[in-house]
């Protein structure tokens, strides 16, 4: 499985590791006033679907950069792959 | 039909004219007692012994396939109960058990073969957390051997003990442990129960859940609408697809792990042995080729392949600690479809749907658990509470911090 990374190009996927879902940017604010539920959530529970799916790899044996890459897990193909900073920015976090 | 010795005979003798099918190819009711979703290992053993040992009827099985297609059909046939913590050895222990007598019990050949397992030690650190585990387990009536390097080259003189990396300085041995035909398993299961009554439906696929007041009152087929007053779901590496058609989200990832068997061999390797340190286990088929496997490839999969950096990993653990099998050639090599749950043990529990259960979360442990999984699982159906031996394996540990992590890994599925 080649990753295309976003500044290295095409890489093997032997060389990143793997993390999870790509929903772990979204850590829940731990003022919320069920932030416990929001935190057993986050910790415990996934989506897990057949077909596209937003998950984090990090460049380990690389330029140590997190991706956001989606891949399908029926085929393995992958669709589209960006660098976690870009995503966690556009989603509001790091402001 | 009872199948024996004198039977086969009188078979051989008369051109084997004699055999019926194993099961009937039942057409689905209109409504059952219990309906069991998933016709593999556990979901067979469950509707067994719902019928045999609970006394229950009007028992469903559904299978979207064909029964024993999934996982039973895919791993790599190791029975043992040499695990360490409390919430899991004494279901594991129960298990190995109910393997013991499974034979007489189904009247069907499983091949049960208590070859033994070995666990190799390397370190001395290694070493006292298996005299650790041995302890556990033996606490718990099971057996457990703790070998030297000279008992283990006696009986396994083909091992490379001086490895630079990970020399042998030990094992761990439960002689208990073992192979079985994992195929033999399903069809074992599914004769004996097809002979209690139960309806097995193969090609039938289950498309949703109907719920009504928060009570599951059947399932959406692609034969139909089943009517049921219970609904076990049992389709472990499927489980979050089947669950989200209720609306649950589950601990659980589905990744694909990975088997291979070489060509047929003489008898070269007696028992089992795990080289857990090079991520590699191996036994002997009775045909004669090695089976062996290695680690999940660690990436969410439900496409029942995996990729080739996980194969060169497994062979190279095979090369280190067995020489010996380097001019073997790899005779095939599949992947089955795990669910990885959130601390690497199951889960068998209610769920917050009235009528509605759930059996899941194997990692990649469930065909050793299958007689005691499907136990525990009827008798959750049947009396509404957990079988003694399966208390641990809630829902809720997660959010009350009681997970049973084996490894000690936390919330990474792919670790487990």
């Amino acid at each position: 499985m080649l990753i295309n990374h976003p500044l290295l190009g095409p890489r093997d996927a032997s060389e990143f590791v793997y993390k999870g879902d790509a929903a772990l940017i979204n850590r829940p604010d731990p003022d919320a006033p069920d932030a416990l539920e929001q935190f057993i959530d986050y910790g415990y529970l996934r989506d897990n679907p057949a077909g596209a799916h937003r998950e984090l790899w990090f460049h380990e044996q690389g330029d140590r950069s997190w991706l956001v890459v989606t891949r399908n897990t029926l085929t393995h193909e992958i669709t589209s792959v960006e660098l976690a900073r870009d995503v966690a920015r556009r989603e509001g976090r790091s402001k | 039909m009872r199948y024996s010795g004198f039977k086969v005979i009188k078979e051989a003798l008369t051109g084997h004219r004699g055999w019926g099918p194993a099961w009937r190819d039942a057409a689905p009711q209109s409504s059952y007692d219990y309906v069991i979703i998933g016709g593999g290992g556990h979901g067979l053993a469950t509707a067994y012994y719902l019928a045999k040992e609970f006394k229950q009827a009007r028992i469903a099985v559904l299978e979207k396939g064909w029964i024993g297609g999934g996982n039973v059909g895919r791993n790599t046939t190791i029975i043992r109960s040499n695990y360490l913590l409390d919430g899991n050895e004494p279901f594991y222990e129960f298990s190995l058990k109910l393997w013991e007598g499974l034979e007489q019990d189904l009247n069907y050949n499983a091949m049960v073969s208590q070859r033994g397992i070995l666990n190799l030690i390397h370190t001395d650190a290694q070493r006292d957390a298996f005299i650790r585990r041995g302890n556990a387990m033996m606490l718990n009536g099971a057996d457990a051997d703790l070998l030297t390097t000279a008992q283990i080259v006696a009986r396994y003189p083909f091992l490379n003990v001086n490895d630079a990396r990970f020399p042998i300085k030990g094992g761990l041995a439960q002689h208990r442990g073992g192979t079985v035909r994992h195929d033999a398993v399903a069809w074992g299961y599914a004769r004996a129960a097809d002979q209690r009554g139960v309806d097995i439906i193969q090609n039938c696929e289950v498309t949703g859940f109907r719920i009504e007041n928060g009570t599951c009152i059947g399932v959406e087929t692609s034969r139909g609408f089943i009517g049921a007053k219970k609904v076990g779901a049992c389709v472990a590496g499927s489980s979050s697809r089947l669950m989200s058609h209720a609306g649950m989200r589950l601990p659980i990832e589905s990744h694909v792990l990975q088997a291979f068997v070489s060509e047929g061999l003489k008898p070269v390797l007696p028992g089992v042995i795990t080289f857990g340190a090079g991520h590699f286990y191996c036994s002997q088929s009775d045909k004669g080729g090695l089976v062996f496997g290695g680690d999940i490839d660690g990436y969410n999969s439900y496409a029942q392949r995996g990729n080739l950096p996980v194969v060169e990993d497994v062979c190279e653990g095979g090369m280190a600690i067995f020489p010996m099998i380097g001019r073997a050639r790899l005779l095939r090599m599949w992947g089955g479809i795990m669910d990885m749950s959130m601390d690497g043990s199951p889960i068998i529990d209610r769920t917050h749907i009235g009528g509605l259960y759930f059996n899941g979360g194997w990692c990649y442990g469930g065909f050793k658990a299958t007689p005691a999984s499907g136990f525990a699982y009827a008798h959750l159906l049947a009396t509404d509470k957990p079988h003694p031996t399966a208390t641990a394996y809630r829902f809720d540990r997660f959010a009350k911090g009681l997970m049973i992590d084996e490894k000690g890994m936390g919330n990474q599925p792919n670790l487990h």
